[in-house]
Formats: C-alpha cells, sequence, structure tokens
C-alpha cells in the first residue's frame, strides 16, 4: 500500500486515528494515520448488529414480563451470564435466576446495588428500559428508518 | 507527578509498549522492529475455539509473547506480575511510578472511556503504558491512540481486572536492567526464523500456511453449511481479525515488511528489502480479500465475491507466503 492511498473512511474511531503502515515515494516504509476504512467499518457494524439484535431481544422479553431488567443490562454490556457472574461475583446459577422477573423482585438491595456498579447506572435506575436499543454507532437499517 | 516519556502512536498495542518502553530505557527501536524480534506475525485458524460464538482467527501471537520475545532476545530483566487483590494492584503501580518506571499494563478495552465507543468490546489483551499521576487520574500512553490521555483511576482499575477470556488479572509488567550497548542483529534473526518455522514447519495443519488453507476450505462450505446470514457474519469476524484497528494494514503483513526493510538495512543483507516488497504486495492482496469479503458482507458483487472466488484468493496468499518464508528462512 502507498501512502497516498491509505483510505480515509471517517465512522467508527471517533476523534482518533489508527496507523497504517504504507510505502512513500521513495518506496520506504512510513507510519500514516487513517480515519478509518470501508470494509473494516462494514465488519465493525456488522458486529453492532448482532448485539443490538440482542439487546431489542431482550428489551422485549423483559416488556413482556419473561425476564428480569438485568436481561437487558447484561445483553447492553455484550456480556452473557458467564461473564456478568464473573463481574458480580456470584455463581452463574444464581445469576441466571436473577434473570427471572420473580426473583428478582425479591433481591436485595446490597446485590442490586453490586449488579448496579457493574452496569454503571443508579440502582434506582436499573428498572428503566429503553425503547429502542442505543447504540454508539449508526446502523444502516437506522438511517433507512429515519429516510422514511 | 508525570515521567517524561516520549509517546509514540503504534499500529498495534503490544509491540507500540514494547518499542516505546526500550526508547524510554535509551534502546532507539521502531515498532517495527520489537515486532519483528518478538517474532508477532502469525496465522492460526481454530474454529474449535469460540469468540462471541465465531471461531477463532489470530494474525498475530498470543498476548504478551511479543514483549516477552523481545525483552529475552535482548537479555533484558523484565518485572511481571499479577494480583488478586485490584487495591494492591494499584499500591504497586503507584510505586513503580514513584520510583520513575513507566509500567505496561495488560488491560480489557471494555472499560476505557477515552477508547472509541465503536470499539469497546470485551477484549482482554489490550496493552499500554502508564506514565504518570495527577490526583485520581492517571496519565496514559495507549499506543493505539493519537496522544497520551488521562484516565479515572476507577476505570483503569475496572480495565487491570476486567473478567472473561484472557483476563488480564491486573497484570503489569517493566524493564528493570537494560544494559548498554545492546547488538539487536542477532534478535532479529532469531525473530525471523522463528516467524518463518512457524509459517511454514508448523506440526499442525491449523497454523501457518496450512492454516490458511484449511481455512480457504472451510470459507468455501459455509454458505451450505450456516446459511447467507451467519456466513456473512463468519466473513465480517475474520475481516475484523484482518483489519480491526490495531494491525497497520493486511493482518500485520504491512507492518513486518517495514520490518524486514528495516533488518535489510541493519544486516547489510539486500535481499531482505526483496523479500519485503513481496510481502508487500501480499499484503495488498489481503487487503484486496478484505474489500471482497466486505462487498459479499453487504450481498454486492455476486460473481467475483463468491465464496470460492474468496477462498482462491486465500490459497494465493498462502501460496505466496510459503515461498516468501522458505526463502527467508534460507536467507538468515
Amino acid at each position: 500500500m502507498k501512502s497516498e492511498d491509505v483510505p480515509q473512511d471517517k465512522a467508527i474511531l471517533g476523534q482518533w486515528h489508527e496507523i497504517c503502515y504504507a510505502l512513500d515515494q521513495d518506496g520506504r516504509y512510513v507510519l500514516a494515520p487513517s480515519v478509518g476504512w470501508d470494509p473494516a467499518n462494514v465488519a465493525n457494524l456488522q458486529a453492532w448488529e448482532v448485539i443490538a439484535e440482542a439487546v431489542a431481544e431482550a428489551i422485549e422479553a423483559v416488556r413482556s414480563g419473561e425476564a428480569s431488567p438485568l436481561a437487558f443490562h447484561m445483553a447492553r454490556c455484550q456480556m452473557d451470564a458467564g461473564l456478568l457472574a464473573g463481574y458480580v461475583q456470584l455463581a452463574r446459577w444464581r445469576v441466571r435466576r436473577h434473570l427471572r422477573p420473580a426473583v428478582y423482585a425479591r433481591l436485595k438491595p446490597e446485590l442490586l446495588e453490586r449488579y448496579a456498579r457493574v452496569f454503571g447506572v443508579a440502582a434506582a435506575e436499573l428498572d428503566r428500559i429503553p425503547e429502542k436499543p442505543e447504540l454508539p454507532v449508526v446502523l444502516d437499517n437506522d438511517e433507512e428508518d429515519r429516510n422514511q | 507527578m508525570n515521567i517524561e516519556f516520549t509517546h509514540r502512536q503504534s499500529a498495534h498495542c503490544e509491540s507500540g509498549v514494547t518499542a516505546n518502553l526500550f526508547l524510554h530505557h535509551g534502546i532507539e527501536m521502531s515498532e517495527a522492529m520489537a515486532f519483528g524480534i518478538g517474532a508477532g506475525l502469525f496465522f492460526g485458524y481454530l474454529p474449535f475455539v469460540r469468540i462471541n460464538g465465531l471461531p477463532l482467527v489470530t494474525f498475530r501471537s498470543a498476548p504478551g509473547s511479543i514483549f516477552r520475545r523481545v525483552a529475552k532476545r535482548l537479555g533484558v530483566e523484565v518485572v511481571r506480575q499479577k494480583f488478586r487483590d485490584p487495591d494492591k494492584s494499584m499500591t504497586a503501580l503507584d510505586r513503580a511510578l514513584e520510583q520513575q518506571i513507566p509500567v505496561g499494563l495488560q488491560t480489557g478495552v471494555f472499560w476505557l472511556p477515552y477508547f472509541p465507543p465503536a470499539l469497546r468490546f470485551h477484549f482482554n489483551a489490550h496493552n499500554l503504558v502508564v506514565c504518570g499521576r495527577e490526583g485520581d487520574n492517571y496519565r496514559i500512553s495507549d499506543p493505539v491512540i493519537d496522544e497520551a490521555v488521562l484516565c479515572p483511576r476507577e476505570d483503569l482499575l475496572r480495565a487491570r481486572f476486567a473478567k472473561g477470556a484472557l483476563a488480564p488479572k491486573g497484570a503489569m509488567y517493566y524493564l528493570k536492567d537494560v544494559p548498554a550497548g545492546i547488538d539487536l542483529r542477532p534478535a532479529v534473526k532469531a525473530g525471523i526464523r522463528e516467524v518463518g518455522r512457524r509459517m511454514v514447519k508448523a506440526p499442525v495443519p491449523i497454523i501457518g500456511v496450512r492454516g490458511m488453507r484449511f481455512l480457504a476450505r472451510q470459507l468455501e462450505g459455509w454458505p451450505q453449511k450456516l446459511g447467507p446470514k451467519r456466513a456473512g457474519q463468519y466473513l465480517g469476524h475474520l475481516i475484523r481479525m484482518q483489519e480491526e484497528i490495531g494491525t497497520g494494514g493486511g493482518g500485520f503483513r504491512f507492518i513486518y515488511a517495514a520490518f524486514l526493510q528495516e533488518a535489510a538495512e541493519l544486516l547489510a543483507q539486500p535481499r531482505l528489502a526483496e523479500f519485503s516488497r513481496e510481502l508487500t504486495d501480499i499484503g495488498d492482496q489481503w487487503r484486496e480479500f478484505a474489500l471482497f469479503a466486505a462487498r459479499r458482507c453487504k450481498g454486492r458483487g455476486e460473481e467475483e465475491t463468491s465464496y470460492p472466488r474468496l477462498a482462491a484468493m486465500l490459497r494465493d496468499c498462502a501460496d505466496r507466503e510459503e515461498k516468501l518464508f522458505r526463502g527467508l528462512l534460507a536467507e538468515v
């Protein structure tokens, strides 16, 4: 890759750059900052689509009473029960139980506090579930929605 | 309290941390040189290991190995610690900083507040340097970020004790005894030999060029086996491992070509510069593969982005890399 061909497709890096190794006019390698490359951006957004689907499913499950709000926060933080169990330092089976609305409703305040700390919200906010997944990226189908 | 530390942005976190730490101790070393001596180049396709339900593919050696190998090959003593107690880990960090020692940390990226939000996944083999403290904020030279940044203690603590695969467990490391007048040349040769052996002489068919051919074979079967949607996700995952922040482009092929270019001069072996040019061409082909694969993900360009066509591109990369690394092994 030549340094003048280093792609500059802005999408996901925000204010930052990534370094590409490319050849200058004399054929010597230089470090060239790039704001991104479309194929990599496509792949990144695809990963977020999968996360968005999981979050949307969790929101649905919480709203229909099949799962506790913890399921939503777990999906939002890209976790599964095993990873969440590691963070709250509980056995996985206990975390799984806490995903059931009836069990969740009886949880002690200190356990709720523990979950809230991991999810980065106040314990009182745990029950607040948004309408739609909120993501750090803009997905294609969101744009289509807006254009309609 | 800040340590005078030169932040140089790099393509890859671990080779960047290694080069910057050595520079701090008076050993002039580029990132590419650290990557080469540390034998960072790799290929492995391990479908039985799953990352978020997707098969593991890697273009780099195991996390931590670049730093370890560079230190060992240059005869430098390293202090490396892990912790069970988060408080103790921060005390140890503070103590090193007080002695004006810049400290390398292994962290997760999910909890780093300055990291681009779109890249904050649960990836736990990130590396950065802590080079100062201002009250409750730590000054961080993260090699994949443009400049040194401040990070609150609370967030850094979370990142150091991220959970899940490759959990860092508070790991920190720094250089202890760095002798003067280190000769890089034997280390460069050892690094090249290690990568060469790995790429063409690996005893298992999932590593090196054989791993690339194995991936090609599997990839052809993805649409039948997984259906178009899931197969597209597999492809996207491949692109991310190859091109997402931290590879320098072309799955580390360009950064390794930069290393070979430097090595040619250092060892006065102009043949290595020819290998560098060839690897640059191969890197361009990896980029083309990513470009076509991304089109496939978006369902564009039926003919030239078909799965058999993509597999053929991979096989071509494998054939060219096999020739290149056999040549390199004969050269050093």
